[in-house]
């Protein structure tokens, strides 16, 4: 085990991935001479090359397609967004064209590619930079959709999406990327789709990903000093979703509060709960709490935009509400 | 001239395929999107026949009957894809707008205006990363030019120095527009100079020229791994698609170019030159309308998909 920062987390894997496989390649704005806009890719343009690690000028939507392309034809990209807020501007190649080949061809095209960036608020970056977009891709049968929450997780599940042969939205964020670890040393692969228990309880389950299941862990530190003991489900993976493994928390702990930090209506948070609603209906004690980002776009002040997002507060809130404290 | 008389065979083949296409859509065979290549047979034909698709690419937009064939393409698979079978090329999945054959490296068929072009320039990517001599032909017509996916293409296309060579079909008509309606300038290899790339256009009307001048710029991409770009002048004779009248436009131009008819030109040129007897090309059209009676008989005969098939296929 070593101690390291999320990024230098991705970074491993990105560096393992292609020294292990040379149809990987790093594409996007600043990746390369500039060693990364939050310093993922450092130092791999000087190992890689500029075949490899390839600088694009800014236009996501046409290098996202043509990431697709080269996928669809045999390579491995991996392709940067320096925010998930500017995939927007790509969102087209990714719904329409990466999501769709395999389907549409009936089955000819594998199109093994990896989006990734950072997702969700991080500070002082108002409305336009500070978005948690992953129900927008989560909605689209076609994408699988990764979230980690620690730095271990973030190199094992960065490491499988990029073996993966479809096409993989890998959600980082801003504010982990200094966030340290413990990450096994080695090959340290993370199976795509499966959740993970982060903390056991028998009181209520939590369900996390991302960001926020460092709030839910903190929520469930909190919880212990008033005698509740919540057990947090690190989703990981958001699509395919481990449904089992949030069912059978439930089922232990009859009491579920989902945390989501994208914005409540239609969201991954939302759809959570209403599976739990609906498979655990038996089991449940209490109505599923859902603790999302408030429905407004972020605000620049900051006490306004902490305001906005889910907090340890929130959380504990809400596990007391299902608990009827 | 063997190679002249293929590409009539071709042509023939694609006419009497949309023909074909066109009356199985009306007794509603075929549903959906539909849009027919007619009069446009010379510019897929000739360009593709500059191709060596063992290591060549087509990338296509959504009218692409005409380049499925001219890959070789069996006009029942695309038939029975028309018909949304199983037997179809894309297991009846695709319709349409998604003839695919991944093996040929026809790689469709895309239904979104534009956004194959994008997906093309990654393609010759992956051909200049592996230095495998593969050129990357990209389709698209005048009403997708304007796309910022376009423009964005051939700048990373002319920094990367990818081997591709983007070819705009005009067809004059973007769905309804006159494209002087809403094009900033009329000859489009202006648009590919502004980004370093050659450009030129050609007379679409003429298999000869389009050959000439795609296999041209297919030596230049393959050779200087240099991107390329040609405007094809030519014309639909039908419909945006089955539900279009065309008011748009008036029959004394329509008729206009019927007389410029492809595949008339090159009949008639090889008549003088004493290449075909009207023998001859009466059983090379008689050969087309057997082969697309073929397609139609094997498509009704085949089975509809499982519908297991509704949930395979969306993930690898």
């Amino acid at each position: 085990m070593s101690i390291i920062t999320c990024r230098e987390a991705l970074r491993a894997a990105i560096d393992e991935e292609m020294a292990r496989d040379d149809s990987v390649i790093l594409m996007g704005e600043e990746v390369g001479a500039y060693n990364g806009a939050y310093k993922v890719s450092q130092g791999l343009l000087d190992t890689y090359g500029p075949e490899r690690v390839i600088d694009t000028p800014i236009s996501e939507e046409g290098f996202t397609g043509i990431g697709i392309g080269a996928a669809m034809a045999g390579l491995r990209p991996i392709v940067e967004w320096m925010t998930f807020n500017f995939a927007l501007q790509a969102i087209d190649q990714v719904v329409n064209n990466a999501a769709k080949m395999r389907y549409m061809s009936g089955g000819q095209f594998r199109v093994p590619i990896v989006f990734r960036g950072p997702n969700g608020p991080a500070e002082y970056l108002g409305s336009q930079h500070s978005q948690a977009l992953q129900s927008l891709f989560a909605h689209v049968p076609g994408l699988k959709v990764v979230a980690p929450g620690t730095p271990a997780d973030a190199k094992g599940l960065l490491k499988s999406s990029i073996r993966d042969d479809n096409p993989v939205l890998f959600l980082e964020a801003e504010m982990m990327y200094g966030w340290k670890g413990e990450v096994p040393d080695g090959e340290h692969l993370v199976p795509l789709g499966a959740a993970e228990v982060k903390r056991q309880g028998r009181d209520v389950t939590i369900v996390a990903f991302s960001k926020p299941l460092k709030l839910a862990l903190d929520a469930a530190e909190a919880l212990a000093g008033l005698g509740i003991e919540a057990e947090v489900v690190d989703l990981r993976t958001i699509r395919p979703l481990d449904e089992a493994a949030i069912y059978e928390s439930v089922t232990k702990t009859s009491r579920c509060v989902v945390v989501d930090e994208a914005w409540p209506f239609a969201s991954v948070g939302s759809h959570v709960a209403w599976l739990v609603s609906h498979h655990c209906f038996d089991e449940l004690d209490a109505p599923v709490e859902l603790v999302a980002g408030e429905d407004v776009p972020m605000p620049y002040n900051h006490s306004l935009e902490l305001a906005a997002q889910p907090s340890v507060q929130k959380i504990v809130e809400a596990v007391k509400r299902a608990a009827y404290m | 001239m063997r190679r002249e008389k293929d590409w009539l065979r071709q042509m023939l083949l694609i006419r009497r395929f949309e023909e074909k296409a066109a009356q199985m859509y009306g007794l509603r065979k075929i549903g959906g999107f539909c849009h027919l290549y007619i009069g446009q047979e010379a510019s897929g034909v000739g360009a593709i026949s500059a191709l060596d698709l063992s290591k060549d690419y087509v990338v296509a937009a959504y009218r692409d009957h005409g380049y499925a064939l001219a890959c070789g393409m069996s006009p029942s698979s695309l038939m029975a894809e028309l018909f949304g079978k199983a037997t179809g090329c894309s297991k009846g999945k695709g319709g349409s707008m998604h003839f695919i054959d991944a093996d040929r490296h026809m790689f469709g068929g895309n239904g979104i205006v534009g956004a194959q072009i994008p997906i093309a320039t990654g393609v010759a990517l992956k051909c200049r990363y592996r230095r495998d001599g593969g050129v990357t032909l990209c389709w698209f017509g005048d009403g997708a030019i304007h796309q910022g996916a376009f423009h964005e293409s051939l700048n990373m296309a002319r920094i990367w120095n990818l081997p591709i060579v983007y070819i705009c079909e005009n067809n004059q008509y973007g769905m309804g527009t006159d494209f002087r309606r809403v094009s900033s300038v009329t000859d489009f290899a202006a648009m590919a100079s502004a980004y370093g790339i050659p450009g030129k256009q050609v007379n679409g009307m003429d298999v000869r020229e389009v050959s000439r001048e795609t296999s041209e710029a297919v030596a230049r991409a393959r050779s200087e791994s240099m991107p390329g770009f040609l405007e094809i002048k030519t014309y639909r004779y039908r419909g945006h698609s089955m539900s279009d009248p065309a008011k748009y436009r008036t029959p004394e131009e329509l008729e206009a170019y019927k007389k410029q008819d492809p595949i008339l030109i090159l009949k008639d040129a090889l008549g003088e030159a004493g290449q075909i007897t009207a023998e001859e090309y009466a059983a090379m059209d008689a050969e087309a309308k057997a082969l697309c009676d073929e397609a139609v008989r094997f498509a009704e005969g085949s089975p509809e998909p499982e519908p297991s098939a509704l949930y395979e296929d969306v993930l690898a």
